[in-house]
């Protein structure tokens, strides 16, 4: 591995520059003549029925070109979900309905000259409400009786609407309760997470033209252009080749990009009217009106021997999907098949779950992924299950991970949201991460020291996580290269960066093919007429499935310039070496990338050297890491505060190791404010009470601990140059780390999301302890 | 309503009414689209400007306030040959960008920082960003590229 030129080395972004000095780069930065502005009505009730809407004084304002409603937009049912053909979300929404479903969802759009005109507009819009039964909860979704939220009879993937459940999921592995009955112990818990919002600092954001040939033009921020261009293609009733989806710089996304929200509606505008338009989210509709992460209460229940090793796995898993089903099997699905295998060792493994519908904000895909959700209570049990046979957790975790070699039966029985695929683990160094974490976090020191017993308690936690590296089988990555005349490539994808540097580690891979310096690659991302088809960025997917795609195409050009410079060398291509922009042959000749190009341009056989490669995954080599917390609670107060974390992290081969790090310290802040902070916190009818960000509250640069992030040597043998995807399981070790961390504090279990000063103070006291 | 004010050092004068906000008249008037809006209630410093070398929410800021003013954004940190300031320098060669959507507020806030001190303690440097917000990086690069722009030791 040490033969890299560029892969492993910390090249910087390739869009640092234009980033740091403000070049106009983002969506909202685009400055269109005569835009139209377009501003939501949204729903003022959690669940009603619109008896009637009255526009017409809204139409009367002066500055008001357009009003859409469910009168005059199509009723075709469909899913916001950004994933690939067909969805597995159910198509339970439309553009406008006659029902809304939670406090947020779209009554109404106004398009106006400016954006104070269609605000006022939307005030002006008279709506009669037949106010129905709220769904304000999990317990409220699956309770005998349940008002139901989706009986409209044009859905469909609903799993069964009569009992409110979007989506289910079951997949078994042997037998259970024999598996339990076997054990010497077993424990149980329930864990609940609560509802939260991605917070992007960019909120939703897009414009909208039609260019000169009369084609819609979109220009969005959005992890999934060509999902979004399909799907406005459906929803409008219009052919794909009317549409170009352009994907400009995204302003962070985190999965709620991932999603449909204003394409539709902006691509309706323009069609109608002629007339550019532009809807840019305000903070507060970011946090009431796109998505959010779907809170889950899950239990489950580890069996074991007194030997310590895992026997019996269960999670029973109940997501709240909120108004409509968008991402919901998935995300479910995932809260097990991206945890459990994890204790391959177990034979006995029972997975079952829905996702259910209420009337509060719709779930959404939330970096994590459900992984998030599901990990809390099985790391908190395995946990609990050394504590009882007096084993370290560390060394509970040491007997029982998946390696290297090994499977786990449940790769195949559960996929996200139907089978997946057998997989052998072809890269795991979870021991070295276990390792490395320990020693940087001083763990063995740190476990041996007396217990505090003072007003200010510290505690150790730790949790393993694996993540995926795409979807084996589903997603689909392409690249193009085309190379110039002095050497340079332009290099097309359809990936999106959205901040994680995906261009940059992009180009670093094709400039290791063909013995580039970085600055000889011009990326573009992602434009629908010019960029070949990605699914986007998701799932863990950039890096290992579109990277994979940029290495074919980047091999596959190699070639090509390969052979022209055998005609060139008179020296068969097979012999050649390519590196340091030329190619040289075995008698020490050489030609240089330019005159290669300049020859293929201008001179003998011409031709343009390029290619196109895609790559579909058969398999997703899961990233692992080892997690470890320091905490100390405030048993006056029950405030947590974190005094140190290390994460040792397993991604195969970092691409670009500095920017694989950040990616790990960027989810694990964004968990820990999950973990301890953020909430979206509700009143009695569905509200949100703190949609803005004085009131939910983001962790600063005073509420993290120092956090060391380890990347271990790996290399995966499946991945472009040894690469794993790396951008979200950073996010899932904060929670069960520092509830772990807690219960060794203070010895009690939290089980509910976030471990707030008054969660904590009320457990502490139920506890007896002060 | 006419409003005269400097901005990366060019006299500008521009039509504003009273409930403009300085991010508007920057944005929307000038074309300086380096300046973010986040929030537009002053909570997550996206939108961060120096007026006359103070760090101010401009989404929150009238702008007539800042009448005869210097104002300085993003796009004027680096110099009339685009040669980048040592903060903005600092930012790329310690991965402080991701999204970089926060990059400019972080930006100002901290030129005004190093302005203050040239040399900025750690614990100083958190405390004087903690009204900016950044959800890609955790914070850690965006500390290490102060240390690194004040010539300091970087921790890792």
């Amino acid at each position: 591995m040490s033969d890299f030129t560029t892969i492993g080395f910390n090249e910087r972004k390739v869009d640092g520059d234009s980033l740091v000095t403000g070049k106009p780069v983002f969506a909202g930065d685009l400055d269109l003549d005569h835009v139209l502005h377009l501003a939501l009505l949204a729903s003022p009730h959690a669940h009603a029925k619109i008896v009637s809407i009255d526009t017409s004084r809204a139409e009367a304002l002066e500055g008001v070109e357009l009003v859409l409603d469910h009168r005059n937009t199509p009723p075709t049912r469909y899913t916001t979900a950004g994933q690939g053909y067909p969805e597995p979300s159910p198509y339970d929404a439309r553009m406008f309905d006659t029902t809304v479903r939670f406090v947020g969802d779209r009554v109404a759009v106004v398009a106006a000259d400016t954006l104070e005109i269609a605000r006022e507009a939307c005030g002006l819009i008279d709506v009669e409400w037949e106010l129905l039964p709220p769904v304000l909860s999990i317990d409220d979704s699956i309770a005998e009786g349940a008002t139901i939220v989706h009986p409209e009879e044009d859905a469909s993937g609903i799993f069964d609407a009569a009992r409110n459940i979007a989506g289910a999921v079951e997949a078994v592995v042997g037998n259970v309760e024999a598996g339990f009955a076997d054990s010497d112990i077993v424990v149980e818990t329930t864990c609940e997470t609560q509802y939260a919002q991605h917070v992007p600092l960019e909120p939703h954001i897009a414009q909208s033209w039609m260019d000169e040939h009369g084609r819609l033009v979109i220009y969005t921020s959005t992890q999934v252009p060509f999902h979004a261009r399909r799907i406005v293609s459906r929803v409008l009733d219009i052919p794909v080749h009317r549409v170009r989806v352009i994907k400009p710089r995204l302003g962070g996304g985190f999965g709620v990009k991932q999603e449909i929200l204003q394409e539709d509606v902006l691509g309706l505008v323009t069609l109608r009217t002629g007339r550019p338009a532009r809807w840019e989210y305000s903070r507060k509709e970011e946090f009431v009106s796109s998505r959010t992460r779907h809170p889950m209460r899950v239990r489950v229940k580890v069996g074991a021997t007194s030997d310590g090793m895992i026997t019996a796995l269960e999670m029973d898993a109940i997501s709240n999907s909120g108004g409509y089903g968008t991402h919901g099997l998935t995300v479910l699905s995932n809260a097990g098949s991206k945890t459990l295998p994890m204790y391959n060792k177990a034979e006995h493994i029972k997975f079952s779950g829905k996702a259910v519908y209420t009337t509060m904000p719709v779930g959404g895909a939330y970096r994590g992924y459900g992984a998030t959700q599901g990990c809390f209570p099985l790391e908190t049990a395995i946990d609990e299950v050394a504590v009882r046979l007096g084993v370290d957790p560390l060394e509970l975790r040491r007997r029982n991970h998946i390696r290297t070699g090994e499977t786990s039966p449940l790769f195949e029985e559960l996929g996200e949201g139907r089978k997946g695929v057998e997989m052998t683990i072809s890269s795991c160094e979870l021991g070295k991460c276990l390792d490395s974490g320990a020693e940087l976090f001083g763990w063995e020191a740190k476990r041996s020291r007396p217990k505090d017993e003072g007003r200010v308690r510290r505690g150790i936690g730790l949790s393993i996580h694996m993540q995926g590296s795409g979807i084996p089988e589903v997603d689909m990555g392409a690249a193009s290269i085309k190379m110039n005349d002095d050497g340079s490539i332009n290099l097309h994808v359809g990936a999106t960066d959205l901040g994680t540097g995906s261009d940059t580690i992009l180009a670093q891979m094709a400039a290791e093919v063909l013995g580039l310096p970085l600055g000889k690659v011009i990326v573009l991302s992602s434009d629908t007429d010019l960029t070949p088809f990605d699914v986007g960025a998701y799932a863990s997917s950039t890096t290992y499935v579109s990277g994979t795609a940029v290495v074919r195409a980047a091999t596959d050009v190699k070639q090509q310039v390969l052979e022209v410079a055998a005609a060139m060398l008179g020296s068969p291509a097979d012999g050649l070496m390519l590196g340091d922009e030329r190619v040289t042959s075995p008698d020490g000749q050489s030609v240089t990338l330019a005159e290669i190009n300049l020859r293929s341009l201008y001179g003998a056989d011409q031709k343009q050297i390029a290619a196109t490669a895609s790559f579909v995954p058969s398999e997703s080599p899961p990233p692992f890491m080892a997690s470890f917390v320091e905490v100390e609670v405030d048993i006056v107060t029950g405030k947590v505060t974190l005094l140190d974390y290390v994460a040792a992290v397993d991604c195969g081969q970092a691409i670009n190791p500095a920017m694989a790090e950040g990616q790990v310290e960027g989810a694990l802040a964004n968990g820990i404010g999950y973990a301890l902070m953020e909430e979206m916190v509700f009143d009695g009818s569905g509200r949100v009470r703190n949609a803005d960000m004085a009131r939910y509250k983001l962790p600063g640069t005073l509420d993290l601990a120092p956090i060391k992030v380890i990347l271990v040597e790996s290399h995966d043998p499946t991945g472009p140059m040894g690469a794993k995807s790396v951008g979200e399981i950073g996010i899932n070790g904060p929670i069960p780390s520092i509830a772990n961390a807690i219960y060794d504090a203070i010895g009690i279990r939290l089980t509910e999301t976030p471990f707030s000063p008054e969660k904590v103070w009320r457990a502490m006291r139920d506890a007896g302890i002060e | 309503m006419n409003l005269s004010l400097t901005v990366n050092g060019a006299a500008v004068t521009v039509e504003a009414d009273g409930a403009d906000t300085l991010l508007m008249v920057l944005r929307d008037r000038l074309r300086l689209t380096g300046t973010k809006e986040g929030c537009t209630e002053g909570e997550c410093g996206a939108c961060t400007v120096l007026v006359d070398g103070v760090p101010v929410d401009s989404c929150i800021l009238a702008a007539h306030s800042a009448a005869g003013s210097e104002v300085q954004t993003v796009e004027g940190l680096a110099d009339r040959g685009g040669a980048l300031s040592p903060i903005q320098q600092a930012f790329i060669d310690n991965f402080s960008v991701q999204c970089g959507f926060c990059t400019p507020g972080f930006l100002m806030t901290l030129t005004a920082l190093i302005a203050e001190d040239p040399t900025p303690e750690e614990e100083w440097v958190k405390a004087a960003v903690s009204g900016n917000l950044c959800r890609c990086t955790g914070y850690t690069t965006i500390v290490d590229a102060v240390m690194a722009a004040t010539g300091q030791e970087v921790a890792r």
